[in-house]
């Protein structure tokens, strides 16, 4: 059945027949028969932003906590230009996004006309797909499919440009189940013979790993079922990427911690010294691998990922399984459970005996201050302060985004909302905005840094405005730290740049914007701040300061192999725990 | 400054593996004739760095608004195979199938030659037009416009031979590529 309608108004049935309930959006000449439409109802409620960066970043942080797709909602021009860093964002981190732009009338396209840009154009290389719908006719299909398309396969942002007489042209709107589409079929189930194949490898391991990534969370709740069953059942260690926290319970004995660049030191030996690895939706990233012909040199390699171009494109792998986490999971289990695989337990036990002497260095160990608040303390205090309570956490990028990922513990999916493929600064504290809508009773808190903070603290605004009580937790070092750590490490101490002058008063910019501002200086008195902050029912902007020397270790240099890292002053000095070639690399 | 050993390198990124070596495939990418596919295909290529040596695309099939897209392209294995997963995965890419793989495809190129000249070398010319095969498609009493089909590399000697015999300029339609047997791809 179809019913006739304008465009704008296909649109907001096309949202509401998908189930959509916010949308995050800036008004402007190019959408205002959509917003005129959006005014006349009530089933798709629209957020405010201050900037369309934040828009994104928003319905980024909504469907990584929810598992559903965001939608965003931008006028043509500089609208769309500014979606574009959020767009390129989700595309990176494969999240799932619809994205609705506004584009000058289709007679004027091409013409240079006020406020036109080529969107289709510009965002082709950073959306899974794009549409630029000319045609009424064509309208419901392009948004029933666009949602189909983000929310499938590998997730990914979606953007449809709809031309202003488009969106006034009437025409017959039909509901989703109705397009099937032509060509677009995303494998989910695993071939059976690699499986059976991975599953041999997996049971005559002796030094095994399972590697996880960002595509476990991406895949369900299920997926990180499954993968908490297969670690129970084989006993393997477990570590995670950046975009994988979360998927293992960090409270659990098999959990080494993150991997790559600022992972720990188990973790990151674990993988070197493995001889078979299980690579679960994660993409062998070059924050994680460091130096490739060094990664992990004596292994057997699996690789389970819904995207085959991931397959084989960094890292030769011996047994590639194109499918979804979960399905390939349950597979994987029930093909073991069923062939009554065994491992190989006393093996097993002399790997683990090696992981605990890697553990027994503390790489993530720091000098403790009664002075000056360490970064590291901060993180863990925020984490003891909160771990009972229904806590959500968003970072911006940087050193606190390594520190949060190193020390708070998390124990569930969708709880941590992070910038990992493009490393935008700036993300978390819209990325908060749309947590907390979509969670209106949990604590949600932005760990920050003074300088990304600042590059989309006018959405602290929009949480003002719909009552959004984040808590936005700024580690201010005083410097753009990850930057001056490398300045430090790499460019002989010239900080060109990395000093963060003419910082705001935190506090004040807090109270002037509506919110609340606190500033804690004292490690003595962050407890008690801390908890000051978590029980304000309104959003919060903490200036936790910090002191502006500590950096980020361990560290694997860039162009460095996995045995190669750098640890902290505070890590346990060099003894049996590393092998002799170790110690002349560590 | 509080790491126990400091590494200096000079870049925070992983140097290029040692290259395999490279090869050249031809690719057929069956699409949606829609506007902006082969913006995509294209921007796949510049925005991964992988090169296009030839490029041939047309509708192929009207009713079902299916386009074929050949691509000459050079990489090492490990890029033609991430050449091949990047354009599978782009939505309206229906199939993309490796001609050089699949072994038993053909290839065939047309090229106009435009060749200027009299006396001697234009009666050469001619000579050797006729010895590839080459047909007079237009011709004045100091000029000849040849069309030749073949290779790529028999348009190449082709080319060739003629440049010393007054050659102006070479159209070429870069390369088709179709499977032999009865089978479709």
């Amino acid at each position: 059945m179809s019913k006739d309608m304008t465009g704008a108004e296909m649109v907001i049935e096309a949202l509401a027949d998908q189930g959509v309930k916010h949308l995050f959006g800036y008004p402007g000449g190019a959408v205002l028969p959509i917003y005129d439409a959006l005014f006349q109802q009530d089933k798709v409620r629209h957020v405010l932003v201050r900037h369309e960066q934040g828009a994104v970043h928003a319905a980024e942080g909504y469907a990584r906590s929810t598992g559903k797709v965001g939608c965003v909602l931008v006028t043509s021009g500089p609208g769309a230009t500014n979606a574009v860093t959020g767009l390129t964002d989700a595309l990176m981190d494969s999240i799932p996004i619809v994205c609705i732009t506004g584009q000058v009338p289709t007679h004027l396209i091409g013409n240079d006309a006020f406020q036109e840009a080529d969107t289709v154009g510009i965002t082709r290389p950073c959306t899974k797909h794009n549409y630029l719908v000319k045609n009424i006719a064509d309208l419901p299909r392009a948004l029933h499919e666009a949602f189909h398309i983000a929310a499938s396969g590998r997730p990914g942002p979606v953007v449809i440009d709809i031309p202003k007489d488009v969106q006034f042209a009437r025409g017959a709107y039909a509901k989703p189940t109705e397009f099937p589409h032509r060509g677009y079929r995303p494998k989910v189930k695993g071939d059976a013979d690699k499986i059976k194949a991975a599953v041999e490898l997996m049971a005559r391991a002796r030094r095994p790993v399972l590697y996880t990534g960002g595509g476990v969370i991406n895949s369900g709740k299920a997926a990180s079922q499954k993968l908490r069953e297969l670690a129970r059942l084989t006993g393997f260690p477990v570590t995670s990427t950046l975009m994988g926290l979360g998927a293992f319970p960090s409270a659990d004995p098999q959990w080494l911690g993150m991997l790559g660049m600022h992972g720990t030191l188990e973790a990151n030996m674990t993988m070197h010294d493995c001889d078979v690895m299980v690579c679960i939706g994660a993409r062998f990233d070059d924050r994680i691998t460091g130096r490739l012909d060094a990664f992990s040199p004596g292994s057997k390699k699996i690789h389970i990922d819904i995207d085959p171009s991931s397959i084989n494109k960094n890292v030769k792998v011996d047994i590639p399984i194109v499918g979804d986490c979960a399905t390939v999971l349950e597979d994987m289990l029930t093909v073991w459970r069923a062939s009554g695989a065994k491992t190989d337990k006393k093996a097993l036990g002399d790997w683990w005996k090696q992981i605990d002497k890697w553990r027994a260095r503390k790489s993530l160990a720091y000098r403790p201050s009664n002075e000056v608040i360490k970064p590291q303390y901060a993180i863990e205090r925020l984490y003891a302060l909160t771990r009972d309570k229904d806590v959500y956490i968003t970072t911006e990028v940087g050193q606190h985004q390594m520190w949060a990922a190193q020390l708070y513990g998390f124990q569930e999916p969708n709880r941590w909302m992070t910038s990992g493929g493009l490393g935008t600064m700036g993300y978390g504290l819209p990325a908060s905005v749309g947590v907390q809508l979509a969670h209106p009773k949990s604590l949600v808190i932005d760990i920050a840094g003074e300088a990304s903070v600042q590059m989309t603290m006018q959405e602290l605004s929009t949480a003002v405005q719909y009552r959004l009580p984040i808590k936005i937790f700024i580690l201010n070092n005083k410097y753009m730290g990850m930057v001056r750590q490398w300045q430090e490490l790499l460019h002989g101490g010239r900080y060109a740049e990395s000093y963060s002058e003419a910082l705001p008063d935190f506090v004040k910019l807090a109270e002037a914007m509506h919110a609340t501002g606190i500033r804690c200086e004292k490690p003595g008195d962050l407890d008690h701040a801390i908890k000051e902050m978590i029980g304000i029912d309104r959003p919060v902007l903490f200036d936790c300061v910090v002191d502006p020397k500590e950096n980020c270790f361990p560290m694997i240099p860039s162009g460095r192999a996995h045995n190669e890292m750098i640890l902290g002053d505070a890590a346990e000095k060099l003894d049996e725990a590393i092998g002799e070639e170790g110690k002349v690399l560590v | 400054m509080n790491a126990q050993t400091i590494t200096s390198t000079t870049t925070h990124y992983p140097t290029a593996p040692t290259a395999e070596k490279p090869e050249t495939h031809t690719l057929s990418v069956l699409v949606d004739n829609e506007p902006g596919v082969l913006a995509r295909v294209i921007g796949l290529f510049s925005g991964r760095g992988y090169n296009i040596e030839s490029l041939t695309v047309s509708e192929t099939e009207h009713a079902k608004h299916l386009s074929l897209i050949t691509i000459v392209t050079t990489g090492t294995p490990m890029v033609i195979e991430q050449i091949k997963n990047q354009l599978d995965r782009l939505v309206p890419v229906h199939r993309v199938v490796d001609m050089t793989m699949a072994g038993a495809a053909i290839e065939r190129e047309l090229a106009m030659v435009k060749v200027r000249g009299t006396g001697e070398n234009r009666v050469e010319a001619l000579r050797l037009a006729d010895a590839f095969r080459a047909r007079v498609i237009d011709a004045t009493n100091q000029s000849f416009v040849f069309e030749i089909t073949g290779k790529s590399d028999k348009i190449e000697q082709f080319v060739a031979l003629m440049l010393p015999l007054g050659l102006v300029e070479v159209s070429r339609t870069g390369i088709a590529a179709i499977m032999r047997g009865p089978e479709a791809m």
